[in-house]
């Protein structure tokens, strides 16, 4: 449904995008997942045809959005960065206006009753834009995407700036039209991606890093763990003991953060699940246990760790380091 | 182009821009009609025309600063260039929507002329030939404010910027003036300037050259205009 070949998109020296490619199914929800400034958006705009490449190409069902941009622009639903949204128009006459814009030729009413069902802005639908909290401008941006019900659907950032309960909105929404479209959402945040994306493509530095289904990087980023456990009791029994627990390769105090407990960073060896034997310590010696924490599934520690460990293990297909 | 054309339409009269304008336009003209006819016991139509020029070179780029650079400002224009529609067919609703403005001011002001006639002969022909002078260099005047509007995400910039180009333009005209005959270059300055060609119209003729000059000039900035966008996604 969606393919891009060997991207490469410059600014003067720099490189934005160097040499990427990938695959998207049809009905796939796949997350682009990478810090500020790794490529994401530029990512986006390529597809949607509002930047061009430097070189290397993008195909939406099968068109070149370069050669043939008014053909393959019917094909796409995009929410960029910003909702593209005009203040002074209320939302029912704006997707109205959208609706024109894409050249619908579905049953209007219908098809707009639909939509704002689906985003639930019904009950907003005579207000100005203008006036709408984030929440709402974010849902009609989503709305003015899935206008003409296009078949790849882009999200980029889609919950930035919104609260938790609109996250989780949003989130909920992008599923269901994953049952029906081909999605692509971009995003900085990992649990994002846990939630809603079935495939992954992780960008750092305009570099795939990783291309695999989530569930697989979830298992990569989660072996060999670092763990933050909370224990009251002696700490020269304690440290000792989970040094000796197989599977640890080192264990170290870090202090008390209150009454009588005390915390301890564990590195534990790659393969090695130590929580058990550690929980089983514990009670043994009736040293309760008050805190078990996984350390290091932030997006920082995701990219060392698949920077240092996987170069081309996880989906990536090995190629020639493109000199800069 | 038909859905930006009537979006941009509408948005002139949501916003204040679009009464500001023909309020002020309708006035202005109000005024100059009865400076230049009924005060002056005259029926003659070339000195209104000649002062609606000047004029619209100070109105009409008030009418098209927003047009593209507070799409650009406010990110709107992602959804226009994500959109099925060709970027020449998004500057040409653009351009409709400005012109459809001014061009319903010019023809409805223009009627003033028919108050003047149980008192005096107005020249209908002559009449005519200036109203469509003043509609095709409204169309010069509308092209070249969508081309700087589309250079920058400055409203304020865009009409003063307009207002500077066109003043170049008139100014090619009293240059000119100040050039003896004897030398060639006059000519040149002559043919360029959009003043000098509006005053043939004011006298009487219907110039086709001139028509043709106006639609040429007109045409080239939008032309520019469609480039700068073209030219952007490379950059």
């Amino acid at each position: 449904m969606v393919k891009i070949e060997n991207l490469v998109k410059r600014y003067g020296t720099n490189y934005a995008l160097n040499d990427i490619s990938f695959e998207i199914g049809e009905g796939e929800i796949v997350g682009l997942l990478g810090p500020n400034g790794a490529g994401k958006s530029t990512t986006m705009n390529i597809l949607t045809g509002y930047l061009s490449s430097t070189s290397g190409a993008a195909y939406v069902n099968g068109i070149n959005i370069l050669e043939e941009p008014i053909e393959a622009k019917k094909y796409i639903g995009f929410l960029p960065e910003q909702p593209p949204l005009y203040p002074e128009m209320t939302v029912s006459e704006y997707l109205n206006f959208v609706y024109e814009l894409k050249g619908c030729q579905l049953d209007r009413e219908a098809h707009l009753a639909e939509i704002l069902a689906v985003v639930r802005l019904t009950d907003v639908k005579d207000r100005l834009i203008r006036n709408l909290s984030k929440g709402y401008k974010q849902r009609v941006g989503i709305a003015q995407a899935i206008v003409g019900d296009p078949k790849v659907i882009i999200f980029d950032e889609p919950t930035v700036g919104l609260d938790p309960k609109q996250i989780l909105e949003v989130r909920n929404l992008i599923r269901t039209l994953g049952k029906r479209h081909t999605v692509i959402l971009s995003t900085h945040i990992l649990a994002e991606v846990q939630a809603v994306c079935e495939r992954v493509i992780i960008i750092n530095k305009g570099e795939i890093i990783a291309d695999a289904k989530t569930d697989e990087i979830t298992k990569t980023i989660e072996d060999g763990y670092r763990y933050e456990v909370k224990i009251c009791g002696p700490q020269k029994d304690v440290l000792p003991a989970i040094k000796k627990l197989s599977g640890v390769i080192s264990v170290e105090a870090t202090g008390a953060r209150d009454m009588d407990s005390m915390t301890y960073v564990i590195d534990t060896a790659s393969g090695a699940d130590v929580r058990k034997p550690l929980f089983a310590l514990c009670a043994t010696n009736a040293w309760p246990m008050i805190g078990l924490y996984p350390v290091g599934t932030d997006l920082e520690s995701v990219f060392i760790k698949l920077v240092d460990t996987s170069d081309g293990k996880i989906g990536v297909k090995t190629k020639s380091k493109r000199s800069r | 182009m038909l859905a930006i054309f009537k979006r941009e339409l509408r948005g002139y009269f949501t916003g204040v821009i679009g009464y500001v304008f023909l309020a002020l336009f309708l006035a202005v003209a109000g005024a100059v009609f009865c400076y230049t006819t009924l005060f002056s016991m005259s029926a003659d139509v070339s000195s209104y025309f000649t002062l609606m020029l000047i004029f619209c070179a100070i109105m009409l780029p008030i009418l098209t600063m927003k047009s593209f650079s507070e799409e650009r400002k406010a990110k709107t224009e992602q959804l226009l260039l994500t959109s099925p529609v060709s970027i020449p067919a998004m500057v040409l609703g653009k351009l409709l929507a400005s012109y459809v403005i001014f061009a319903a001011a010019v023809v409805f002001t223009s009627f003033y002329f028919l108050i003047l006639t149980p008192y005096a002969t107005v020249k209908l022909a002559l009449l005519l030939g200036n109203i469509v002078a003043l509609l095709l260099v409204g169309f010069v005047f509308i092209s070249i404010g969508l081309f700087v509007s589309s250079l920058t995400e400055n409203q304020l910039s865009a009409a003063v910027g307009t207002i500077g180009i066109i003043l170049g333009f008139l100014a090619i005209g009293i240059i000119s003036m100040l050039i003896p005959d004897k030398y060639w270059i006059r000519y040149v300055f002559d043919s360029l300037s959009i003043f000098t060609r509006f005053s043939t119209f004011t006298n009487g003729y219907f110039d086709l050259a001139s028509v043709v000059y106006y639609l040429s000039v007109g045409g080239i900035f939008l032309y520019l205009t469609i480039r700068i966008y073209d030219r952007r996604r490379y950059s």
